[in-house]
Formats: C-alpha cells, sequence, structure tokens
C-alpha cells in the first residue's frame, strides 16, 4: 500500500469538494478581486483532475495568503514573502504532490522577491499566482512594489518616487517557463489560464490583477481589459521569447495608462522542469523521497560504511 | 606538561597542502596505534598566509590540542612569493617559522625549509641563542632541494614527514600505506622517493634530542573524524536525506559532506538563495514527509529566526545546527567563539520554544546529532545544535564500533493512512491535526500532504484544531499550553530515559567545582586532571543540554562544591547567565574564566585561571583570559 494514496486518485471530483465546511467563511471585503482567485481555483483543479488531498496549496502573509484557508486542499499558509522556498521543497521531497504557491504582489514581488527570481530560475515545476492588487490590502494600504509611481499612501504621503516592479518581464529574465496575466474581472478565462499553469511542467507563473475596492480605489485593474490571445492587434507568437519580451514591455509600460492586457504572454513547453534537470545530474533520487519512509524494504546507509576513508 | 606525547606542528603557507599532508600524518600516528587530537589554525585570507596545523598524539586519550607544542616543521611560506603584483605579500616566507617560536615547548625540535627560508632571515631572528636558551634543537634541511631533485618543489611537505618520521624513530610503513592510497603514477613514485630520501638523510643527522614516538596500541580499529563529519553522519543514521543551506563558516563543512554524500543515498542537497530560503526549505521537506535539516553560522542564523518561529508554530519537526564563530556581525570568520548561545536559545518572536543541544566532543556530535532528530520528529519541534569552529574542524580518532547502529528513518509521530482512519476529524471531514484533546505530551500526530483522510491547514498563524486561523482566546490559550507542555515532557524523558547527555570529571568529593559547555569541555577536562595532580580537589562539569535546562543535575553539582568557575569562550559570560537564570541561584558561588580572542581555551589557561582566582594567589593571570567575579564581589 502506498503512503501516499490520494495521489493520483482517478475519480469524479465535485467542486464542491475543494470547499471547506461551514467554517471559515472568507473575511475578504465584498468586490475583493481574491474572491475571483479562489473561484477559478475550485473550477480549474477539478478540470484539471486533481482531487483535493494530492493537492498543497502555499500561501504568504496578506489578504491573498488566506486562500488556503478558504479552499480545502492540504494547505500550508507560511510567513511573509516565503511562500516559495517552503513550496518548492515540498515539492522535491514529494514530486507526486501538486504545488500551488500564492501571495499577493508585497508578498511575492517585495519581501519574497528574492525567492521569486530564484524559483522562477530553477523552473519549479509548480504554479505561482500573485494576487497583484498594487497595494499592501492587509496592513491597510501602504504602498506595493507594483504600485504606479507618484502613487500616494500613508507612508508615501508625497507620492511613490519609484518605478514600479515589471513582473512578467522579471519573470521571463529569471527563468519561468509558463507566464501569463489574468484579472479576477474576467473568470472564464482565469479559469482557464490557471488551469493551464497546473498542467504545465515547470514554474507557471500567473499574474492575477485582483482589485482591492478597500484601499486601492484608483487602480487600473476597473479599466476594461484586453485578452490578447482574443484581440486581432496582438498576434504574438507565445513561444517565442523576443516576442513575449515585447509584449511584456508593451503591457508594463502602459498597464498604469489604462490599457489592461491579459492572457498568455509566454510558454515554453521544451524547457526540463528543475526536478528533471536535477535527476540529470544525478542530485535526485528517481522515487519520492517521502515514500521512502514508509517503505519496508528500503535499504537505509549506515554512517558505518561511510567511514573508510577515515580509518 | 608531560612529554610523554608528540605534539607535532607543521607551518607553512595556507595552500602549500599542510592540510592534506598533516591529516595523513595524524592518520598515520593513529594507525600506530596513539590517540590523536587535530588542531587547525586559519588565517583570514583565502590562499597565501601563513598557517599551521597541530597533531597531538599520546598513548592515552587526547581532549584538547594542550598546551604548546614540542617538534616544529617549518616548511616556509611558499605563496609569499607569489609573483603577481597585485597579491604581494611582503617577505613573510620566514613567518612559518618565526611566528610558532613563543609556543615551543623547552627541549623542542626544530626542522626547517632551508632551501625557502635564507640563512640571513634567522640570522635576524637569533635563532640560536634562543635554541640554546629554550634548549630547542634545530635542524635545517634543505626540503624545497630535495624535492625539487626527485619530483617537484611542493612534494616539500612530503620531505618534511620524512624527516620527522626519521627523527622521531618512526617507521614509515603507515606513512607509506596512506601516500599509496592517496595516489598513483609518477606522483606516488616521486613523492615515495622524496620519503625514503629525506628519511634516510634524517637518519645520518646526529641526535641530540630526547622526543620520541610515544608506543600505544588500540583494541579496535579507529577512524579520524571531525565534529562536522560526526554530525553529518549522525544526521544520515538519523534518517536525514533533505538538507538545504547557504554557505558560511565553520556551518559549510557539514553541509559539504552532507552534499556530497547524498546524491549516493538518495539524498537532496540544496544550495540556495539565503538563509530565510534555506530554513524555509528544511521545513517545506519535513512538512511533505522528510527528515530535513538546515543550519548555519551566527550571522545567517539570524535570517534564519523567522523560520524557526514558524516551525514551531505549525509543529514541523526540524534540526538546525549553529555553527558559531567569533562575532558580532561578520566578526572573525575563522576564529572560534561561544558567542551565540543567547542568539539561539532566545531568537524568534513570541513564546518560542526549541531543544538546544550542544555537544561537546566528537563522539557527543554524533550522539547528539541523532537525539536531535529523535526529539525533533517525536514532538514535532526544532531541535537546534550550537557547537562551534573548533569542534568543527579538530578530527579525533573514535572506536569505528560506536558507529555500528541500525541507522533510524523513523517519522515519530507521523500517522499511516491505516492509522489516520483512527484519527480524530471535524464533523466537515477534516483531520484534527492540531488536536488539543487527545494530546499526549502535548503531542497532537501529523498526516502528511497526500494521505488520504488527512487534510488539514499548516498555519503560522494561530489555528484551531484543524488549522484555521484562530483568535478565539480560548483555543489561544488551549494550543500555547499544549505547544509549551511538549518542552516540559521532553525535559522528562531527558532526565529519565535517556542516559544523561552531560558529562563529569574528576573526583565526586572535590571541593571545587569547574562546569563548562560545548567544545570547552576537552581543555576543561584536561585541566581538571592537571589541578588533581598537582594537589587540589577539583571536579567537572559539561553540559550539553542548553534547553530545556539539566537543572536537577547542574544543581546537585553546584550544591556540592564550594565554589565553581564557569569557563566559556565569549565576553558576555552567556552560559553563566543561562545557568543563573535557570536556578536562580548560587551567583554568589559562580566566578567567571572568559576568553574570548579568537582562539580556543587551553588547559594551561584554566589551571592558571584556578590558581589565579582561587587558590588566590595574588597575580594577574598571563594568558588572554578575563575573570569575572562572583556576585557582589
Ligand atoms: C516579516 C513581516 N513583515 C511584515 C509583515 C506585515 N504584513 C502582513 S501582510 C503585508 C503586506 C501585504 O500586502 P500584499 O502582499 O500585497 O498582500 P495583500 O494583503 O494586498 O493581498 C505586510 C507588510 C509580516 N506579517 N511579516
Ligand atoms: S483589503 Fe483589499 S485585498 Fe484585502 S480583502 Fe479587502 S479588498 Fe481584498
Amino acid at each position: 500500500m502506498s503512503a501516499f494514496n490520494a495521489i493520483g486518485e482517478e475519480r469524479e471530483i465535485d467542486r464542491d469538494e475543494f470547499t471547506p465546511g461551514v467554517e471559515p467563511q472568507p473575511t475578504w471585503c465584498p468586490g475583493c478581486g481574491d474572491f475571483g482567485v479562489l473561484k477559478s481555483l475550485k473550477q480549474a483543479l477539478p478540470e484539471a483532475g486533481k482531487t483535493p488531498e494530492e493537492v498543497l496549496t502555499v500561501t504568504g502573509i496578506g489578504c491573498s495568503g488566506k486562500l488556503n484557508s478558504y479552499l480545502d486542499t492540504y494547505g500550508f499558509h507560511t510567513i511573509h514573502g516565503r511562500s516559495l522556498p517552503v513550496a518548492r521543497a515540498a515539492k522535491l521531497a514529494n514530486p507526486d504532490l501538486e504545488v500551488i504557491a500564492a501571495g499577493g504582489d508585497g508578498d511575492g514581488y517585495g519581501i519574497g522577491g528574492n525567492h521569486f527570481i530564484h524559483t522562477a530560475r530553477e523552473n519549479h515545476d509548480m504554479t505561482y499566482i500573485v494576487f497583484n492588487n498594487e497595494i499592501f490590502g492587509l496592513t491597510k494600504g501602504q504602498t506595493s512594489p507594483t504600485s504606479p509611481k507618484g502613487h500616494k499612501s500613508k507612508t508615501q504621503p508625497s507620492g511613490s518616487a519609484k518605478t514600479p516592479i515589471r513582473p512578467l518581464s522579471q519573470s521571463l529574465t529569471a527563468g519561468a517557463s509558463y507566464i501569463a496575466r489574468t484579472a479576477a474581472v474576467n473568470p472564464n478565462q482565469a479559469k482557464e489560464i490557471i488551469k493551464e499553469a497546473i498542467e504545465h511542467d515547470g514554474f507557471a507563473h500567473v499574474d492575477f490583477l485582483t482589485q482591492c475596492p478597500t484601499w486601492n480605489k484608483d487602480a487600473r485593474q476597473y479599466v476594461p481589459y484586453i485578452d490578447i490571445q482574443e484581440s486581432d492587434d496582438y498576434e504574438h507568437d507565445i513561444h517565442d521569447r523576443q516576442e513575449a519580451a515585447e509584449m511584456m514591455r508593451e503591457t508594463e509600460d502602459v498597464l498604469n495608462e489604462g490599457t489592461v492586457l491579459t492572457g498568455r504572454y509566454y510558454v515554453d513547453e521544451d524547457r526540463p522542469s528543475y526536478t528533471q534537470e536535477k535527476q540529470a545530474v544525478g542530485e535526485m533520487p528517481d522515487e519520492p523521497l517521502a515514500e521512502r519512509y514508509f517503505d519496508d524494504d528500503a535499504e537505509w546507509e549506515r554512517s558505518y560504511d561511510l567511514l573508510d576513508r577515515h580509518k | 606538561m608531560s612529554d610523554d606525547e608528540l605534539i607535532w606542528r607543521i607551518a607553512g603557507g595556507s595552500g602549500d597542502g599542510i592540510d592534506s599532508t598533516s591529516q595523513n600524518f595524524a592518520k598515520a600516528l593513529m594507525r600506530s596505534g596513539l590517540d590523536v587530537f587535530t588542531h587547525r589554525h586559519y588565517p583570514s585570507r583565502i590562499r597565501g598566509g601563513h598557517t599551521y596545523v597541530e597533531i597531538r598524539a599520546a598513548d592515552r586519550e587526547v581532549q584538547s590540542r594542550g598546551d604548546g607544542y614540542n617538534f616544529l616543521l617549518a616548511l616556509g611560506d611558499s605563496f609569499a612569493r607569489n609573483p603577481q603584483e597585485e597579491a604581494f605579500y611582503g617577505n613573510e616566507e620566514l613567518k612559518p617559522l618565526s611566528e610558532n617560536l613563543d609556543d615551543l615547548r623547552e627541549g623542542g625540535v626544530i626542522v626547517y625549509d632551508e632551501g625557502l627560508i635564507s640563512d640571513e632571515d634567522v640570522e635576524e631572528l637569533n635563532l640560536e641563542e634562543r635554541a640554546e636558551e629554550n634548549g630547542w634543537h634545530v635542524y635545517p634541511i634543505d626540503l624545497r632541494g630535495l624535492a625539487k631533485e626527485h619530483g617537484r618543489e611542493v612534494m616539500r611537505n612530503t620531505a618534511g614527514v620524512g624527516i620527522t618520521a626519521a627523527l622521531l624513530e618512526m617507521d614509515l610503513e603507515h606513512i607509506e600505506d596512506l601516500m599509496e592510497d592517496a595516489m598513483g603514477g609518477d606522483i606516488l613514485e616521486s613523492n615515495l622517493e622524496i620519503l625514503h630520501e629525506a628519511y634516510e638523510m634524517g637518519q645520518d643527522l646526529e641526535f641530540e634530542h630526547d622526543l620520541r614516538i610515544p608506543e600505544g596500541e588500540h583494541e579496535s580499529e579507529q577512524a579520524l573524524l571531525s565534529g562536522s563529519n560526526a554530525i553529518a553522519y549522525g544526521a544520515i543514521d538519523a534518517g536525514c536525506r533533505f538538507i538545504a543551506g547557504y554557505p558560511m563558516t565553520p556551518w559549510t563543512d557539514v553541509f559539504t559532506i552532507l552534499s556530497q554524500n547524498f546524491p549516493d543515498m538518495g539524498g537532496i542537497s540544496e544550495q540556495v538563495e539565503d538563509e530565510i530560503a534555506a530554513a524555509a526549505l528544511a521545513v517545506g521537506a519535513s512538512h511533505a514527509g522528510v527528515k530535513a535539516m538546515s543550519g548555519s553560522s551566527g550571522g545567517g542564523f539570524a535570517l534564519m529566526s523567522e523560520p524557526l518561529g514558524l516551525a514551531e508554530m505549525t509543529e514541523t519537526p526540524l534540526v538546525l545546527v549553529e555553527a558559531m564563530r567569533a562575532g558580532p556581525s561578520t566578526g572573525m570568520p575563522t576564529k572560534p567563539e561561544q558567542g551565540d548561545l543567547e542568539h539561539v536559545l532566545y531568537t524568534s518572536q513570541g513564546d518560542s520554544q526549541r531543544v538546544v543541544f550542544a555537544p561537546g566532543n566528537i563522539e557527543e556530535a554524533y550522539e547528539q546529532t541523532r537525539l536531535a532528530f529523535d526529539i525533533a520528529w517525536d514532538y514535532q519541534i526544532p531541535v537546534m545544535l550550537i557547537y562551534d569552529q573548533k569542534l568543527s574542524g579538530e578530527n579525533t580518532n573514535v572506536d569505528v564500533e560506536f558507529f555500528d547502529r541500525e541507522p533510524s528513518p523513523d517519522l515519530g509521530s507521523t500517522l499511516t493512512e491505516e492509522e489516520l482512519k483512527e484519527a480524530a476529524h471535524d464533523n466537515s471531514g477534516k483531520f484534527k491535526r492540531f488536536d488539543y484533546e487527545n494530546a499526549e505530551d502535548g503531542v497532537a500526530p501529523r498526516s502528511l500532504p497526500g494521505q488520504k483522510g488527512g487534510r488539514y491547514l499548516a498555519t503560522g498563524n494561530e489555528h484551531s484544531p484543524v488549522g484555521h486561523i484562530s483568535e478565539d482566546p480560548d483555543n489561544r490559550v488551549y494550543q500555547m499550553d499544549r505547544r509549551l507542555e511538549k518542552l516540559e515532557a521532553i525535559r522528562e524523558e531527558l532526565n529519565e530515559e535517556r542516559e544523561s547527555t552531560q558529562t563529569y570529571f574528576g573526583d565526586e568529593d572535590a571541593e571545587y567545582g569547574i562546569i563548562t559547555w560545548g567544545s570547552s569541555q576537552g581543555a576543561v577536562e584536561e585541566a581538571v586532571e592537571r589541578l588533581n595532580n598537582s594537589g587540589y580537589s577539583v571536579k567537572g562539569l559539561s553540559v550539553s543540554d542548553m534547553m530545556p535546562f539539566p537543572e536537577q543535575e547542574v544543581t546537585e553539582f553546584l550544591e556540592s562544591v564550594d565554589e565553581a568557575m564557569v569557563v566559556e569562550m565569549n565576553a558576555t559570560a552567556q552560559f553563566r547567565g543561562l545557568l543563573q537564570k535557570e536556578l536562580g541561584r548560587f551567583g554568589e558561588k559562580l566566578t567567571s574564566l572568559l576568553k574570548y580572542n579568537g582562539n580556543p581555551f587551553e588547559p594551561a589557561e584554566i589551571v592558571e585561571g584556578y590558581e589565579v582566582n582561587i587558590a588566590e594567589e595574588d597575580r594577574e593571570p598571563t594568558a588572554q583570559v578575563r575573570i569575572e567575579p562572583a556576585a557582589g564581589d
């Protein structure tokens, strides 16, 4: 008997299974974009054939970090900015788990920025959803790394002097193999993109525009968005790095002027995932390491056998 | 100081290969039946710079580097002659000879490389005069020339070992064997030639010294290994198969050893972007069901404070090692200090709890690493091993059979799917991971992601039994109390079910106590022996359990003596502070002997500290130590 029978179980999955019982009810503000992410995940997971118990959602801290409190999978609600290193190791320990990491723009692009770059660089096979509301929500409305230049908040009362971060371009440069942007106000696209991200073998980064009506009333997520895959004006090849980079630059230049472009920006199906790379150089076992502890026949090395070189 | 022992110091430029040479020579001494202890001096330079390694060998157990030494092999620093202008270090060729003379014992032997160290330079040292004063026996040999003639200049080391062996009347057999293991082909041929040539040359010399290799015999096979080896092997035997880290001296040693061994045994090693990530990775791997470990040294460990708290709150088993070096900030990277005790005990927010062990020697390092994993996985709590640059790098011989035990890959309080079926679940069907009603000793068994029927949320916020964020006051108190209960249970287990990890030495009835922790143990043990040999009545206690603190054992020890001296390598008496905090008394009985100049204690300094302090000799200590008087003094 396997130690992890929930993994790979084939059965009809009801999306209600992903909703916890009576409790807890989301504490998000009415109209918050975070509801959109929750909903698209609840739709995408069963469509991708995942059972709640084979999924591990790892979140950071922020309004966004509460995602897995309202989504009934195995979950790890970590600390501010650290969802990715925790998620990455869980995936290495048991590659059969479906690992989804999530957090806010402050969490992911600010305090966790370093981990973001390195997780993308290594191309870990996981999905990373960043709730981009261009603001710190939970701590009550401070300027975030994605807030536009000139954004005024209690901590930057004269308007921010900083140019906002360019998450898509940064992700591409760092090495993510699936990069998309979607928005809570576009549920169909959001669900499709999340599903693709889950199915993608590699680091799938989804910059998810989520409005924060409480602290960021001016945010551009409210303006009509354009789906670049649906629009005749944009015909870029998502497999072409150059074209993807060009599209990202364009989007990121105009986002704060009111033009919101969403859709798939870059998909590289050929790049091996980190697990594969690590296996190729002989640094990663073929079987999930976590399984070994439950395997009675596993041979465990003893230090006694390592002493020859010390004699 | 006894002369029935050999303390051989090989000095040269860092990068001149003295490390491997000394390692082999130490092994040869061990194979000839002696107990050995090595001490490495590190210069703060990547290459070049004068450095040395000391090997102490005797026919009895050796617990420290000893005081001074009695055989100097000064190779000269070849990197001092680095022709690249940018890297010119000045005329330092002489340093391996000149810098080492102060510690050489009376009657000691000096071999220096005439080929690298010029006559004029030696004249400036007044070597002849000093040798006469101290009864030293000086043998200038052209080691460089000899090496060049039969091979390459870098083989000066081998020539030096050949001369050493001849002067000590030591058999070449073990040295040859080790060379044959380490190299082959032409290189081996040349080295063997040099070795024999030097040996013959040495035999032709007129011996005016009395120093000979002691005779010894081991009853069973020995292995020569360092504290870092012992910690790494302890982890392997405990079933650890995941390590994440970021390099920082001296933690890098454990990290490297495991990284090199894991690929062959199906383990995973990750070098990551920083120490926050490293500790967080270890938490993630442990959460998913692999015995995991991380670690760092002071500055890097500071970054781990937050994930440490996360492990505690989510009750994720975890072992962290903290290899101290002199601080604060970047401090002295290659120098030992016991200055991070408070850092390790109290870092992280809230009423944070962890277990902390401080092994005092190689065997304890292995033993307590295994124990750390057992406790961490049984109680779902972070366990830390705190040690230092000294223990990390020193090598001693250990009975091979000591390591011959079964690996323990047991995940402790982790449920199988079968067991999960019987476990408590919420009405919603969720597993009550953080159940306080059915917890025993505060431990609520856990499930792993992917197991059927074990779904829950692990939360760094305070949480309900199924893991949802909760600020309910009753739940908060229940959860907090339950977590605190674990430490009490661990204290009990350590007190009652396990053999004590504290180490005692000296006579039980002695009037005076010396108490220490961690790697200062060996020097204290030797000092106690010497004090007793000179007629004092002294006993020693080396404490390993820092948290939970062995209150009862230490109380009994302190009650049984009139006065006690607390020996530790830091400037603020951190361990003494812990003693007084935990025991709440004995302030008037305790004096501190503190050393923080970057070098570990030598037994003689502790002997002197005692004499100045207790035997009330009216003088200041000569060594670089500080005495912190008892409360009220
Ligand atoms: C180390 C640390 N620093 C700061 C905080 C406080 N904090 C909590 S959430 C947050 C920012 C949240 O913003 P974001 O990540 O954009 O998420 P949102 O709430 O907007 O979803 C901060 C600064 C913390 N919990 N931990
Ligand atoms: S503060 Fe903003 S981000 Fe947070 S829940 Fe409210 S609307 Fe959503």
